[in-house]
């Protein structure tokens, strides 16, 4: 690897490659963005914080060229001035690229396919040298460590590679523009589907190419990450800038404080313990692709965690409860009832008091072209209407009530879920299964891509659930939200329960540290 | 070495016999058909006669189905491009025969006529944003009226013998020229395809219309280019068609409409599989059209042609499927 000089991240007098004066937005009258001023220095990652709301995307949005900032902002790239608006595609001419969250890869499509769209976008190419193309690939991947086939497909490809593939595709688009000479990335929320090992591998990459030139700008809701990556990290809280951090002196306290303008207490988030109602679900020797042997009992009202890392099987366990993948063997009991879980199915499941709430919510959770009510009134229409026909009134009636129990906002029944934030949409997805009162609920990554108010509220309902006695097992990557609302976290390596944590034992720590210790053990043990 | 990672590497050795077996099943496939007729009829199926009829005669069919494939890869049905061929050969026996123009200017109507069904193809599904299904179902109906209105529904025979000359009677290695403006419409679609920026706009327009706008992509562009390519095509098929049976009549070019979407979807099963391809096209047309021949050629009637085209469309497509099952497992 060419080693590029680059002045210290940490150094304050770094030269700010990016600045931005006195940018405002407004929609309709509600201010999106008030007077923001930012500057990004050469060679650091800097992080962008703010709840959702708080004007992130907005201030990016400005930056691709797709909303057009009110007059009197001032945008400085590389210390030169630019003429505002942007038009869409003019960063790349200034020398910035972007990677949003959906990454932008077609997955039937083969990696360097992908990873040369942008420029055959354009280009008048009538000769493309695959070879050529692919040695050159393979060379850009080897130098920042990435081991990918360029000729296999992206659906072949792991979370993690497929993230770290469109940002070497940003870092390669800011290296053929040769008219620029800063080379800034900004990373628009691209580790929520990644378990907390692959975020390393991310970071891994990031910081190569900071190493090699680039500036970052890392927009995230992870605090954690944001703290492990970041050089200063600035906060966004209702269109205005909080703060600016140096974060290696900042506290979790200082930043979170920032986001959510008071103080929080992390450790007051901990449920009490509880008392427990009796024995009332049983999941007996559970095996599927990837969990081998699983037994689990639940008193009524307990909430279980299970976790692990990436492959141990620990997303797995509620997806054969719930017949969404099916079992090789195990039965459930629920109430004393008995269901086979190589014949489970989700609508037997429903039927039966049974209730998931998927983790990808884009896809599995919501139809984001329906209205809330259409949405949230689906597992229960066959009460709502009579006969044949579906009342309108009556769906939206429901879904008024439930909007109103789970505080979704707007409060408009008749909004279409694709225009909600992510953590409304959350909570209509808990709407519409919740309202079923069910005996078990199962729950995977309930909170990704919440921002941290809306996930407050989430806790809030899943415990409402729990004290009315439902069962709930809660599978997560997020040790820090299963320590906040578990009785018992299970942690899980090669489809087995290799540790269990109850009550006061809890912790974000404490889980952590058994999940990378026991996956250590069990690779050990392997033959 | 571990007996993990020797099964690791017959795995991938099997694979790589999946894949081969994948990318040219078809063609075996192919010749398996004609290696089975020829067997049952040696004197009639295996005379060179025959497959020169069969390679010059279907000409018209290739190159409807390759009009075809270059929507289908950006994401569009063109289902008037059986009408546009209807309407092209019409309006080459109408100005060249009824009303006495040069077969060069005769010609250049037919193919300005493409132009602007393309046109108003594209325009009117990029514009209202209508799905080219149903766009395209309309307006092949509508110029289909069009061609009876100015044709009064007639067979007009006697075009001028240059041009059937130019397609069916002039030979090169005993196969009609015909067959070679196929192969070459083919080359050239198989080239951009494969090895020019345009082909993987095409092709990512396609599969991701937001992936493909957000990476600069002028979506509509490439939609308006390939629709009206593919209307071009039609006309140039009808171009073949005149000059194959010198004569046009105005129902019979129909009928070439589902037969090229089997060519097209089952000729996405090889040579590049899981893509429509210009080479698989080819093939795929050929092989159905040996099949029908064959059955033909052992006294069995023409219902069977429905039965074979029909089938084929379902067959390739359930075939495709079951290849994208198959890699969602193994990944």
């Amino acid at each position: 690897m060419t080693a590029v000089p680059v002045p210290s991240a940490a150094s304050p007098d770094a030269a700010p490659v990016l600045e931005i004066a006195h940018l405002s937005k407004s929609f309709g009258g509600a201010k999106a963005l008030d007077d923001v001023s930012l500057s990004i220095r050469a060679g650091e990652v800097h992080g962008l914080l703010g709840q959702n709301g708080s004007g992130k995307s907005t201030l990016i949005k400005i930056l691709a060229g797709f909303h057009e900032p009110e007059p009197g902002a001032v945008l400085k790239v590389g210390g030169m001035d630019v003429a505002l608006p942007l038009q869409p595609g003019d960063f790349q001419r200034l020398g910035i690229s972007f990677v949003h969250q959906h990454l932008g890869l077609v997955p039937s499509m083969t990696v360097l396919e992908n990873l040369l769209v942008g420029e055959n976008a354009t280009a008048g190419n009538w000769r493309i040298k695959w070879g050529a193309q692919a040695e050159a690939a393979q060379a850009l991947f080897k130098r920042f460590g990435m081991d990918l086939d360029p000729l296999a497909p992206v659906e072949k490809l792991s979370s993690v590679e497929r993230a770290q593939l469109a940002i070497v595709r940003a870092w390669r688009q800011l290296q053929e523009n040769r008219q620029s000479l800063t080379h800034i990335l900004i990373l628009d929320e691209p580790t929520p589907f990644l378990p907390a090992a692959d975020v390393q591998k991310l970071f891994a990459l990031v910081r190569s190419l900071v190493h090699a030139g680039a500036s970052v700008i890392f927009v995230s809701h992870d605090i954690d990450e944001v703290m492990d990556i970041t050089d200063r990290v600035s906060v966004l809280r209702d269109g205005r800038l909080a703060g600016t951090l140096a974060t290696r002196e900042a506290r979790k306290s200082d930043i979170i404080r920032l986001i959510v303008g008071r103080a929080v207490d992390l450790e007051k988030m901990r449920a009490p313990v509880r008392p427990l109602g009796p024995l009332r679900a049983v999941l007996e020797d559970v095996s599927g692709p990837n969990v081998s042997g699983f037994n689990l009992e639940l008193r009524a009202g307990e909430i279980v965690g299970i976790t692990g890392l990436i492959g141990s099987g620990y997303d797995e366990v509620v997806h054969l409860a719930f017949g969404s993948v099916q079992a090789i063997r195990g039965r459930l009991a629920l109430d004393g009832r008995q269901t086979d879980l190589t014949r489970q199915q989700p609508d037997k499941a429903i039927g039966h008091g049974v209730v998931l709430v998927p983790g990808d919510r884009q896809n599995d959770g919501i139809v984001a072209t329906l209205s809330v009510a259409a949405n949230a009134t689906l597992p229960v229409l066959t009460r709502s209407h009579r006969g044949w026909l579906v009342s309108e009134r009556a769906m939206s009636a429901v879904a008024s009530r439930l909007a109103e129990a789970f505080d979704v906002r707007p409060r408009d029944p008749m909004r279409l879920v694709g225009e909600l934030s992510g953590g409304n949409q959350q909570k209509v997805v808990l709407a519409k299964w919740f309202q079923v009162e069910p005996g078990l609920i199962l729950l995977d990554e309930p909170t990704q891509g919440v921002d941290i108010g809306a996930r407050e509220q989430v806790f809030q309902t899943i415990r409402r659930m729990s004290d009315k006695g439902a069962c709930v097992i809660c599978a997560s990557s997020d040790h820090e939200q299963l320590a906040a609302i578990c009785d018992r976290v299970i942690i899980m390596a090669r489809g087995r329960e290799v540790a269990s944590l109850a009550g006061a034992e809890i912790s974000k720590a404490s889980i952590s540290e058994l999940c990378y210790t026991n996956a250590i053990d069990a690779d050990r043990k392997r033959p | 070495m571990t007996a993990a990672s020797q099964g690791e590497i017959d795995r991938k050795a099997r694979q790589s016999w999946i894949d081969r077996g994948e990318r040219y099943g078809l063609l075996i496939a192919w010749l398996v058909v004609i290696a089975l007729f020829g067997a049952a009829r040696p004197d009639t199926f295996l005379s060179w006669a025959n497959f020169s009829t069969i390679f010059g005669s279907q000409a018209v069919l290739v190159v409807v189905t390759l009009g075809l494939i270059i929507p289908l890869t950006a994401g569009d049905y063109d289902l008037s491009i059986a009408s546009m061929l209807t309407m092209s050969s019409m309006l080459i026996a109408v100005l060249n025969v009824n009303h006495g123009w040069p077969i060069g200017l005769a010609l250049l109507a037919a193919l300005a006529a493409g132009l602007a069904v393309g046109v108003a193809n594209a325009s009117i599904i990029l514009y209202f944003r209508i799905h080219s299904l149903i766009v395209t179902l309309g307006m092949g109906t509508f110029i289909h009226g069009i061609t009876l209105w100015f044709s009064n529904s007639q067979t007009i025979s006697g075009i001028d013998f240059r041009l059937v000359s130019a397609v069916i009677v002039t030979r090169l290695f005993g196969i009609p020229l015909a067959f070679y403006y196929a192969i070459a419409a083919a080359l050239v679609i198989w080239y951009v395809f494969s090895f020019t920026a345009a082909g993987q706009r095409l092709l990512f327009v396609g599969r991701s219309r937001q992936v493909a706008r957000l990476s600069g992509i002028r979506v509509d562009r490439v939609r308006f280019t390939a629709l009206v390519t593919s209307s071009l095509l039609g006309a140039f098929a009808g171009i073949l068609y005149a000059g194959t049976t010198g004569a046009a009549d105005p129902s019979s070019g129909l009928t070439y409409l589902l037969p090229a979407f089997a060519a097209a979807f089952l000729g996405a099963t090889c040579i590049n599989p899981g893509r429509f391809n210009a080479i698989g096209s080819v093939i795929a047309v050929y092989f159905l059209v040996t099949g029908i021949t064959g059955l033909s050629i052992l006294g069995i009637s023409t219902y069977v042609q429905d039965l074979f085209y029909g089938g084929a469309l379902i067959v390739a497509v359930a075939l495709s499927q079951l290849v994208r099952g198959r890699e969602e497992r193994l990944s």
